[in-house]
């Protein structure tokens, strides 16, 4: 199968538990299930080549241009780990599906499975580094989804929050680390970096590199001192603990660094940095698991301490204890998932974790002890189970590495960790399931249904397979894997495993640490009680002092720069954009005018003149709105004169039409609004505010005049737009075919916008007439006095006159929109006025009845219009929204042309009739009130009978 | 002529951000339509002025043409800017009706009045 499919399926197949629930759980848990045999199946039908020493890949280039590609890999190492991901992710599944209960959720748990395990996936065989730093934070996510799974649980929520936090923010430096090295080695292709061992070691930022790099397999692997947020994990459900913490989340952390192992092992900083971790984790991990009580909570520091194990190998860099990293870590995966399960099962019949409240259990649940005991024999150390031959590796290495010159460090510390490991796994048996049956259970405890045990069962069985055929069964894999590790494939490694090798340094180091453990644990009331006396660091403590330490650095930092004031913010904005510009002005350079300064008409100097004045009195009488509102309409008429003046007759007709939609959406507001505004400034303030505007004016000011006393630079491409808008777009008016042919993308996005923007209005109404605010309006009295003639006849007589004329009018600018001044835009603007000047001669509601299409059906009609013009062009072989134009000659007319811009002119006319009367109606639904609506469309009724009127008088 | 376009631009710019700055809604949407002027003008200005030579097509005769391409960017900012105004209008009418005040800064006791 190829490997994309096998990354990609269980994300494709998340989905189906959370849909097949509805048909019960037994569909969803089964779903999972073949989700996740199926991407076995598709692993192990590539086992056999890697196997034999192949590595496959599959290649996609996906953005090339940034080095990110969509390549998988396949080599020993995936193979090891996809398989173990695989394998007790559908192990997970069985067991998962007995262990919840029926108020849990299950589809979710699921789904939420699927997607951490596709994450685990695509990292184990991801060629890419980008890629495989996308998966490694998409496992931080969903494993907070899967370890906070119990909402309801407050240490549920706290534990899953630390967990993304602490994995989080190594990810962040793994990010910073991985580019560091795709930047040294010239491609984020793991198999070119992975060959580019001497340029990244010699390389001077190779210890930047390591660090950050190794911050993140730290986090993730919960070595020391970030190893604090995996017994807090624990809150999770078992088979999330069993899955997270025995063979996928935290072993992330380990397979990168075995990963990395060719390009970034074997130098003194590695070993440093790498073995001393592990060892400090190693030991810390099984001191702290001999003091819990808590079932998984000894589990977890259990695998904290392994975890060391692995990672002080990995940082030995010598082949053998690679070699010997490698057989731990399946031999850790197989037994410790065995262990949390059957906790799991523990605590599912006996409802309790706590090992003070346990004890005896070995005859009430005697299935359910044989695979503990037998996976904490292996956790120990003990013969013939596979956990002794990888623990008698780990002590081989440890006593012939020498720390800092001093021989004895490295084992001594390795064999109290081991002492230490002995001891708690052999409280697991002893305090759990052996000693005197108890009476005071929280629960009937009794061996569960084969559906939970056969997980842990199957493990178990690997285990003792394991111990005793470790070269038939393991050796082979162990081989691929490590010289997949060491990268070093001219000299692939091959392991020799037996449980006997003769007497040896380790197997003394070996018997002292099981014997010694033993006497712990005889021991374990009295050291309970030193230790429970001794003072500790509370990580939890800590971790959350930072926490509350940054959120009140993040509150002091926000309440200080935002305090509500949008003014404050808009000068602030203000202010800085002057000084921004004020620097380039500063340090730029320009060239000399050049261009010939025309003098002034006496035309243009009036309407500087009035603009100037108008602006003025705005400014003055903005107190006034109504005044104020009179006078923006004289700037937009010079405006729109200017325009006209200046050779932009488009420019000029849409100004001035869209001058008067604007003025009656304002006067429409203005109607609920207060008509003036309150004197609230005071001196200071306006002086502040007037040096801001008056600076920031005579900066634009200077550099408009600036721009047009000198020449362009370069040339324009708007000669290109001149020379070929006849010749390409079949138009003589080039503003026209540049909005429908040359930028219609540009055009199609913004008749999308100017819906949008339509629409969002119509919903904020919706949303306004749906709260008190209806009853407040529809109580509300004019603030002014009222007309006596709402739909004066004139009016009413004038504005139906008007229409079709108007009509026509829009009709004859958009059709010759092509090749003079017009358009769609300036024909929707002129038809909406036309409808808009029904409604404010009839009123809302007379105009509401008469209406025939919702004007949301216009705007979509005109962007499927404009779109489907455009994709008429993928008919024709050419790019979405080229046009077409040709020239008909039909009998009795002229030869006219016809062009496909017409009918995306036609989508944008649509567009913008919708959107503005969309707008418009919208606002004028604020004004409905009962009494308001009128049988007629004006004030006095030309039809009616004389003998009502005389009825009327009377 | 250019000096003319200059100030006039500089002028409404000043008006616009002054008006911007007030504490109220209504001047703030003024001096948007006021900046919007502005800056349509500031990008039709980009083009060069010229009088008397629209960008439209002349068959029978080589005459000069203003530029095209500032404009058609003017035009549809000009609709775009009059969506953008109605939207400003609809949430300061929106905020005034539900809070029944259309001061724009917020303050600590809340828009209770």
């Amino acid at each position: 199968m190829s490997l994309f499919l096998i990354a990609a399926l269980p994300f494709l197949g998340a989905i189906l538990p959370a849909l097949l629930i509805r048909a019960g759980r037994n569909a969803s848990a089964f779903s999972a299930g073949m989700v996740t045999a199926l991407a076995l199946i598709g692993l192990l039908v590539n086992a056999p080549a890697v196997m034999s020493g192949q590595i496959i890949h599959a290649r996609l280039d996906w953005i090339p241009s940034l080095g990110l590609n969509a390549n998988f890999y396949l080599d020993g190492l995936g193979l090891l780990f996809a398989g173990m991901i695989l394998g007790i992710g559908l192990l997970i599944i069985i067991y998962a599906r007995f262990y919840l209960s029926r108020e849990d959720p299950m589809g979710q748990f699921y789904t939420y499975l699927l997607l951490f395990q596709g994450a685990m996936v695509g990292i184990v065989l991801s060629d890419n580094i980008l890629m495989l730093l996308v998966f490694w934070e998409l496992t931080s996510l969903s494993s907070f989804l899967l370890i906070g799974y119990w909402k309801h649980l407050p240490e549920g929520r706290a534990g899953a929050r630390m967990a993304l936090t602490v994995t989080g923010m190594g990810g962040l430096s793994m990010i910073g680390g991985m580019l560091i090295l795709g930047n040294i080695a010239g491609s984020y292709d793991l198999s070119v970096i992975l060959q580019n061992k001497e340029a990244i070691q010699a390389s001077p930022h190779y210890m930047a590199a390591l660090l950050l790099i190794l911050l993140g397999c730290f986090t993730k692997s919960a070595q020391f001192p970030f190893h604090f947020w995996l017994p807090h994990a624990m809150a999770a459900p078992t088979p999330v603990s069993a899955y997270l913490h025995s063979a996928t989340m935290v072993k992330a952390g380990l397979f990168l660094m075995a990963r990395m192992w060719p390009v970034l092992a074997g130098t003194d900083a590695w070993f440093y940095i790498v073995a001393t971790t592990g060892l400090l984790t190693m030991v810390v991990g099984a001191v702290i698991a001999l003091f819990k009580d808590d079932l998984k909570a000894l589990l977890a520091f259990s695998t904290v301490s392994h975890l060391g194990l692995i990672t002080m190998l990995l940082g030995f860099g010598t082949k053998a204890a690679a070699a010997a990293a490698v057989f731990h870590i399946i031999n850790h995966a197989t037994f410790k998932a065995a262990l949390f399960m059957s906790a799991g099962i523990v605590d599912h019949e006996t409802h309790t974790r706590d090992i003070k409240r346990l004890g005896g259990l070995r005859h009430l649940m005697p299935v359910t002890f044989t695979i503990a005991t037998i996976a904490a024999l292996s956790m120990a150390g003990i013969p013939p189970f596979n956990g002794f031959i990888s623990k008698e590796m780990m002590l081989h290495e440890a006593a012939y590495t020498a720390w800092a010159g001093l021989p004895w460090l490295v084992p001594g510390l390795a064999v109290l960790a081991a002492l230490f490991s002995a001891a708690y796994s052999f409280r697991y048996i002893v305090h759990v399931f052996l000693g005197p049956k108890r009476h005071d259970y929280p629960a009937h405890p009794h061996d569960p249904g084969a559906g939970l045990w056969f997980s842990p069962a199957l493990l178990t069985v690997l285990v003792v397979l394991i111990g005793l055929f470790p070269q038939t069964i393991a050796a082979p894999l162990v081989d691929v894997t490590a010289t997949a590790v060491t990268g070093d494939y001219a000299h692939p490694v091959h392991v020799h495993l037996a449980l006997w090798h003769g007497v040896n340094k380790a197997l003394i180091m070996s018997g002292i640490a099981v014997t010694v453990g033993a006497l712990l644990l005889w021991g374990h009331k009295a050291l309970e009680r030193v230790w429970n006396a001794a003072p500790r660091p509370e990580a939890k403590v800590m971790f959350e002092a930072v926490i509350a330490f940054f959120t009140r650095l993040a509150d002091a930092i926000t309440d200080a720069l935002h305090n509500g004031s949008i003014t404050r913010y808009a000068a602030i904005f203000v202010a800085f954009v002057l000084v921004l510009s004020g620097y380039a002005f500063m340090t730029g350079t320009i060239q000399d005018t050049a261009r010939e300064i025309a003098p002034p008409a006496a035309l243009p100097v009036i309407a500087w003149i009035s603009l100037i004045m108008a602006t003025i009195g705005v400014l003055i009488k903005h107190h006034n709105r109504l005044l104020a509102l009179v006078l923006i309409g004289v700037i937009g008429l010079v405006v729109s004169m200017a325009f006209n003046y200046l050779s932009a007759p488009d420019l000029a007709l849409t100004q001035i039409s869209v001058e008067v939609v604007t003025i009656i959406l304002l006067l429409l507001a203005l109607n609920f609004m207060p008509k003036e505004t309150p004197q609230e400034s005071n001196a200071g303030r306006k002086m502040r505010d007037g040096a801001l505007a008056i600076a920031a004016g005579a900066g634009i000011g200077a550099l408009a005049y600036a721009i047009m006393t000198r020449d362009f630079l370069f040339p324009t491409i708007s000669d290109y737009h001149l020379a070929n808008s006849y010749k390409g777009g079949g138009g003589t008016n080039v503003v026209n075919v540049i909005l429908v042919d040359f930028r219609g993308f540009d055009t199609f996005g913004e008749i999308i916008v100017l819906g949008i923007a339509a629409i969002v209005i119509f919903a904020l109404t919706e949303a306004v007439l749906g709260s008190r605010v209806r009853a407040r309006l529809l109580n509300r009295k004019p603030d002014l006095p009222q007309d006596g003639d709402p739909h004066p006849m004139m009016m009413v007589v004038a504005t139906r006159v008007m229409m079709p004329i108007a009509l026509m009018v829009g009709a004859y600018i958009f059709f010759r929109g092509h090749n003079l001044p017009g358009g769609g835009f300036i024909a929707g603007l002129v038809a909406a006025i036309a409808v808009i000047m029904q409604y404010m001669a009839s009123g809302f509601s007379w105009a509401a009845e008469r209406q025939r299409f919702y004007y949301h059906g216009i705007i979509g009609t005109g962007v499927l219009i404009a779109a489907a013009t455009g994709i008429g062009a993928w008919f024709n072989d050419v790019p979405f929204l080229t046009s077409d134009f040709g020239y008909v000659t039909l009998p009795g007319l002229e030869k006219f042309e016809l062009a496909t811009a017409a009918l995306f002119d036609l989508g944008v006319f649509l567009a913008v009739v919708g959107a503005v009367m969309l707008t418009l109606e919208s606002l004028a639904r604020f004004a409905w009130q009962p009494g308001i609506q009128t049988e007629h469309a004006m004030d006095i009724n030309p039809a009616r009978d004389d003998a009502d009127t005389a009825k009327n008088e009377v | 002529m250019e000096f003319l376009v200059a100030s006039a631009i500089g002028m409404l710019t000043a008006a616009g951000i002054y008006l911007i700055l007030r504490q109220r809604t209504f001047p703030v949407i003024l001096g948007l339509s006021l900046l919007s002027y502005a800056v349509n003008v500031f990008i039709f200005a980009s083009g060069r002025l010229a009088v008397n030579a629209p960008p439209i097509l002349n068959k029978y005769a080589d005459v000069p043409y203003s530029d095209p391409l500032p404009q058609a960017l003017v035009l549809t900012a000009i609709v775009i800017s009059f969506g953008m105004t109605a939207l400003a209008v609809m949430i300061a009418l929106g905020a005034y009706l539900t809070a029944r005040t259309d001061k724009i800064d917020m303050t600590d006791e809340g828009d209770a009045a």
